[in-house]
């Protein structure tokens, strides 16, 4: 049954996911969590590992999750839902795209899901923050923790880096090592 | 009005496609050889971009570019920008959405699924061996002193992608007003994302419908 619920949960993403990269993780966070799937920090974590293996982050975190959960036959149900709906809408539009594209409907939706996805994108960044310096949740006592302060000061380095256009890949392995150092120098609870 | 004429038109088109197909059924026999030649081209084709590709999406334009314009010939340059629109104004992975599109053009719902199912077959192999990877050494001190770094690093890489967007979107009042709601929506009163996505396109539908009905007027 976990089966038919991860191809129906992937299905659903496919299908209401505008735009490339990263304007789908905020839906998959919310089906994450509401399935209780996998830790907020968990799905942090796997971005990093979709970003440094080949493919779309759409067919890995399916993969991924599907794996985890149901093996192979539960990888397969999951990346096969989420490829269907792009796969039927691109046969159904190839044909007539010109009418498609001029359409004012289309249009019309589009102009909204633009800014709209930049806002979600926007809440995913706020969760993903939450997760990064509060994996604990909010309470007295985390502002003075090391922790804390060496996520900050990661976050901080990498966003300069990240913004001269360094590559994401190699983003990831400075803050890995960065990690390991501080963590080890430092001896971090874990 | 134009909606029905637009259903019409589809309808009769429609036909005349069904009636083409019918015609060359007959042929299809001997075209079987040759379309399986083609599926069997498609699907390495796009085995290679799937295998080749980091971090999907527009990443994969210029190599789908060089190997189906440069080197096979299949599209046009012009197809390329065709596939950039279609990918922004349809749901689903840009990656899918291209090797559909362009497998569909090769020779139809065959070369699109040989297309599909080539640039999704690297990502499930590696991916199902790294999960079960992961599974095994996740418990290991430094490999969580590792993730403890790359979250905050991955944080970074969000912003980025954010700042990127925001960039490109359109600075209306009506768009900014769409993207402020659907941030609060979800990160403050954690509205369920799907019915924050169709309300966002059911916003933009009706401000661009009245914006274009005041005009006319």
């Amino acid at each position: 049954m976990i089966e038919l619920t991860l191809f129906w949960t992937f299905f659903k993403i496919g299908l209401f996911t505008f735009g490339g990269g990263y304007a789908m993780l905020p839906l998959i966070q919310s089906e994450v969590a509401a399935h209780g799937w996998m830790r907020g920090a968990e799905l942090v974590n796997f971005v990093a590992v979709s970003e440094s293996t080949p493919g779309p982050f759409a067919v890995n975190i399916s993969t991924y999750i599907g794996t985890r959960l149901a093996g192979i036959p539960g990888a397969l149900c999951a990346t096969f839902g989420v490829v269907l709906p792009s796969f039927l809408i691109i046969l159904l539009v190839a044909k007539g795209f010109e009418r498609f594209r001029s359409s004012r409907v289309v249009s019309g939706c589009m102009s909204g899901l633009t800014p709209g996805v930049v806002g979600l994108i926007g809440a995913a960044l706020v969760s993903v923050g939450q997760t990064v310096f509060f994996p604990d949740g909010m309470r007295a006592g985390v502002l003075a923790g090391l922790p804390f302060w060496i996520s900050l000061a990661i976050f901080a380095g990498m966003a300069v880096l990240s913004f001269k256009k360094v590559h994401p890949i190699l983003i990831i392995c400075i803050s890995a090592a960065l990690g390991l150092i501080a963590g080890y120098t430092l001896s971090l609870p874990v | 009005m134009d909606n029905i004429l637009t259903l019409e038109l589809i309808y009769v088109k429609a036909s005349a496609m069904l009636m083409e197909e019918h015609k060359t059924e007959r042929e299809a026999a001997a075209m079987s050889r040759e379309t399986l030649t083609k599926m069997r081209q498609v699907f390495f084709t796009f085995l290679k971009i799937g295998a080749f590709t980091f971090g999907g999406g527009y990443a994969m334009i210029p190599l789908i570019q060089r190997e189906t314009v440069e080197r096979h010939g299949w599209i046009s340059d012009g197809d390329i920008l065709e596939i950039v629109a279609i990918a922004e104004s349809t749901p689903g992975p840009i990656a899918i959405n291209a090797a559909t599109f362009v497998g569909y053009r090769v020779c139809g719902f065959w070369g699109a699924l040989a297309a599909t199912f080539g640039v999704v077959l690297p990502s499930f192999v590696v991916i199902t061996a790294i999960s079960y990877a992961l599974e095994a050494f996740e418990s290991l001190r430094a490999v969580k002193y590792a993730f403890y770094g790359v979250r905050a690093g991955v944080l970074a890489l969000i912003l980025r992608a954010l700042w990127s967007m925001y960039r490109q979107c359109p600075k209306k009042a009506v768009s900014l007003a769409i993207m402020a709601a659907a941030f609060v929506l979800v990160a403050v009163v954690k509205v369920n994302v799907l019915w924050v996505i169709v309300g966002c396109a059911a916003v933009g539908l009706t401000a661009s419908l009245l914006g274009s009905g005041r005009e006319k007027n």
